[in-house]
Order: structure tokens, then C-alpha cells, then sequence
């Protein structure tokens, strides 16, 4: 059960930060995985007035709050150019509209969440995340840190010509992912983040050469392979680590074709 | 501490608690119809509309719909008439426990896509769940409505 002592809607980022810096006090995101818990915080800081629930466009990048919901993602029609449809595709399976609605982006980033779909996909899309006091940082480095009392204001995501697609698999829909998988396709290379490993997102480069002649059904499926050799899996109640082992070649190997389908 | 917020309409002002649910909020105020349900933000049956969006009432803070609009239900009688007779034509309420869950999301779909596919409904729905019935009766049910309703615009517009 989820006790709350007092709850503060802080009217600036400096307020909130010096209330976060207390262990017992916690930043509210979409408080979806917060209420599952059985924990007494102290204060709940809610960043809900302090505007962070705003898509910004600019000719070089998307600035997107921190309390930016994972439905207003699903209905942008500036993401959903940028990724192909994949923004849409990694949040729609997550649980229903009305949970959509409440969960944020925030939330999902800084927590790190094994599960989470935004995770994998943020990591293909090189998005940096703006940190109230720690200044600007690249997503991949962010989710390998410790958490830290620090918040989350924005995630930028830079405009870049490439294709994106985003793979996942689950037991049933609106399940927790057995195991998420984003690729993106660039003039520099291809981007490949695994998630849900159960462990949290992060990027593999697997065997890049193995693209060189262009993508094939061939070379995906290698390509695959090598980033399911260079990637650790584990095991938890929806499927054990050789399961995801065996199902990370499928996945990244269909990413690559859809990217491949859609030049 | 105190909130106010307006609720199906009237402003309601009360104490209550830092964490207080917007579900426990809106059961002390009358609105019996949000049910609670799996409380882990997963069946949909607690489902309220928060400035127009559904949303799950047992994950929300009271607190934080302080200076919002909320609708349940009760406040959306008219808007529901229209289609929950199609949907219990079709043997879709069973033990009708989900009901109230459903028929707030359905009214959340059908203001932001009147005239959805069959896929659109089942991915807007997919959120709500029902132990009873396997989600077909409430699909023929709303498609029933859909039909229903676009027939009878097409008679207006050849009278």
C-alpha cells in the first residue's frame, strides 16, 4: 500500500529540487508504478504546474516535457513522422487509453524500467535528457547511471533523415514485453536497442559489416544473430533467458526489414 | 488539505487526505458507478473522465485533480443513453460489473473518433476488462449503435 504524508504541486523546478533532495520524498510522474508499491513517502512532489507537458518543434529537434503523456506521444503527428509510426507502435500496447493518458514520459525515462518500451526506443532515436541541475545528457549514458536526486525536465530528440522501427513481443496484449527491440537505419550506420531483457534497454552494435551489402532478409537475420550474441538476457515469470535469446534475432531482423520496406 | 474541483458540473470543495484517490474521492461525493477493481491501474473499471480524458481514478491523487474537471457517470447519463441499450441488446452485460468502466471509455472513443473501425474500438477498449462475456458482445453491441445511428443520418439527410 502507497502511503502519502503530504503532496506539494511545486510552482518551480527550484522548489521541487530542493524537495527531491530528501530520500523520503518522491517526484511524481504518472504515479502508475508508484501506487503498485508498498512504501510511505514522505512528500509527493507532483511537477504538474510547472508546464513540462509540451511537444516543442524546432527545425532541429523535438523538446518534449517531462510530464508529456504517453498518449500525447501515440497522437503526434510530428513523432509519428520522424519514426515512421514507431512512436505510436511502442506505447499502443501499453495496458489501455485511460492508463496512457496518466503515465509519463518522465516517469518511464527516469525509471529506468526494465519494461519500458520508451526506453529502447529513445536509446535508437539519440535522444538526451535535461536534467534540472546535471545539464544536458545523452539518454544511453543517463540509463546506465545510478538514480539520482535530480529532475528530469525534458528529452530531446534530434530530427534525423533515417528510418525507425520498433519490435516487441508478449505473452498477450497489453502484457508487460517478453522482450522490445528499435532499430534505426541512418546514413552513418544502424542503431539497435534491446529491452526488456528483463534488464533495462540499452544499445548493442553488434557485427555492422555484416549490413555493408544492404539490408537483405540474409543479412538481417546475421545481423540479428550478432546482436543476440553480444546482448545478456535473462529470465522472469513471462519467459525464461533462452526464450529471449532465441525470439531477439526474429525481432531485430524484421525491425530491419520494416526499415528497409519503408525507403 | 482542501481541493476543489468540479465535479459532473457542480463545484465540490472538501478535505481530504495528501493521499486520497480521486476514485475514494468521487464514491464519498455519490458517484457509486466508479467501481473499484484491480487497483494495479489495469481493468479500467474505476474509469473517469479528467478534463475530458479517460483516465484510471484509483492511480490519480485527489489532490492532483484539485482545480479540474471531472466526470463520472452520473454526470454523463444522456451522452450514455444513446448506446447502452445496443450494447445490452447483444447480451454484452453479464454480471455488468465492468459496465460502468466501459461505457465511460466508449463515450471517451466515440467523442474523439465518432465513427471508428472495428480495430479502433478494440485498441481504444483494450483497456477495460471483462471477466463475463470475451469482449464480443460488447464490439457488436457498439457496432449495432454505429449502424443504427449512421442510418438513421442517412434517412435525415435523403427527408
Amino acid at each position: 500500500m502507497l502511503t502519502i504524508k503530504r503532496y506539494v504541486r511545486a510552482q518551480s523546478l527550484e522548489e521541487a529540487y530542493t524537495l527531491c533532495q530528501k530520500r523520503a520524498n518522491v517526484v511524481l510522474g504518472g504515479m502508475l508504478w508508484l501506487k503498485t508499491q508498498n512504501r510511505t513517502v514522505d512528500t509527493a512532489i507532483d511537477l504538474s504546474d510547472l508546464g513540462l507537458d509540451a511537444i516543442e518543434e524546432t527545425p532541429e529537434a523535438f523538446r518534449i516535457g517531462a510530464m508529456v503523456t504517453l498518449r500525447q506521444l501515440e497522437q503526434h503527428d510530428g513523432l509519428a513522422a520522424l519514426t515512421q509510426g514507431a512512436m505510436a507502435e511502442s506505447v499502443r500496447p501499453i495496458v489501455g487509453v485511460q492508463f496512457r493518458n496518466l503515465a509519463t514520459l518522465g516517469g518511464s525515462l527516469y525509471g529506468r524500467f526494465g519494461f519500458s518500451d520508451l526506453l529502447t526506443l529513445f536509446l535508437v532515436l539519440d535522444a538526451k535528457v535535461e536534467l534540472y541541475h546535471g545539464g544536458t545528457v545523452p539518454l544511453a549514458d543517463y540509463a546506465a547511471r545510478p538514480y539520482e536526486r535530480d529532475i528530469l525536465t525534458h528529452i530531446v530528440v534530434p530530427r534525423q533523415p533515417g528510418r525507425v522501427a520498433y519490435r516487441a513481443q508478449r505473452n498477450i496484449s497489453t502484457d508487460f514485453p517478453v522482450l522490445t527491440c528499435a532499430v534505426a537505419v541512418r546514413s552513418d550506420g544502424v542503431r539497435c536497442a534491446i529491452g526488456a531483457r528483463p534488464m533495462k534497454a540499452r544499445l548493442y552494435t553488434g557485427d555492422p559489416a555484416l549490413l555493408t551489402g544492404g539490408i537483405t532478409p540474409e543479412s538481417a537475420a546475421a545481423f540479428g544473430e550478432s546482436i543476440a550474441a553480444e546482448a545478456s538476457f535473462g529470465g522472469n515469470l513471462r519467459a525464461g533467458a533462452d526464450y529471449r535469446r532465441a525470439i531477439c534475432p526474429v525481432l531485430v531482423r524484421r525491425a530491419l526489414l520494416a526499415c528497409k520496406e519503408e525507403e | 488539505m482542501e481541493i476543489q474541483l468540479k465535479l459532473n458540473g457542480r463545484p465540490v470543495r472538501d478535505s481530504i487526505d495528501a493521499d486520497t484517490l480521486l476514485i475514494d474521492f468521487v464514491r464519498a461525493h455519490g458517484c457509486a458507478s466508479v467501481k473499484r477493481g484491480c487497483e494495479t491501474s489495469n481493468c479500467g473499471l474505476c474509469t473517469v473522465l479528467l478534463d475530458g480524458k479517460p483516465v484510471l481514478s484509483c492511480s490519480v491523487l485527489a489532490a492532483r485533480a484539485d482545480g479540474h474537471e471531472v466526470q463520472t457517470l452520473e454526470g454523463l447519463q444522456a451522452e450514455a443513453e444513446e448506446f447502452v441499450a445496443f450494447i445490452a441488446d447483444q447480451g454484452a452485460e453479464q454480471c455488468g460489473f465492468c459496465n460502468p468502466g466501459y461505457v465511460m471509455n466508449t463515450i471517451a472513443l466515440l467523442r474523439e473518433n465518432p465513427d471508428p473501425t472495428d480495430d479502433e474500438i478494440r485498441a481504444y477498449l483494450a483497456g477495460n476488462l471483462c471477466r463475463c462475456s470475451g469482449y464480443e458482445g460488447q464490439l457488436r453491441g457498439i457496432r449495432a449503435f454505429l449502424s443504427a445511428r449512421n442510418q438513421a443520418k442517412e434517412g435525415q439527410d435523403r427527408g
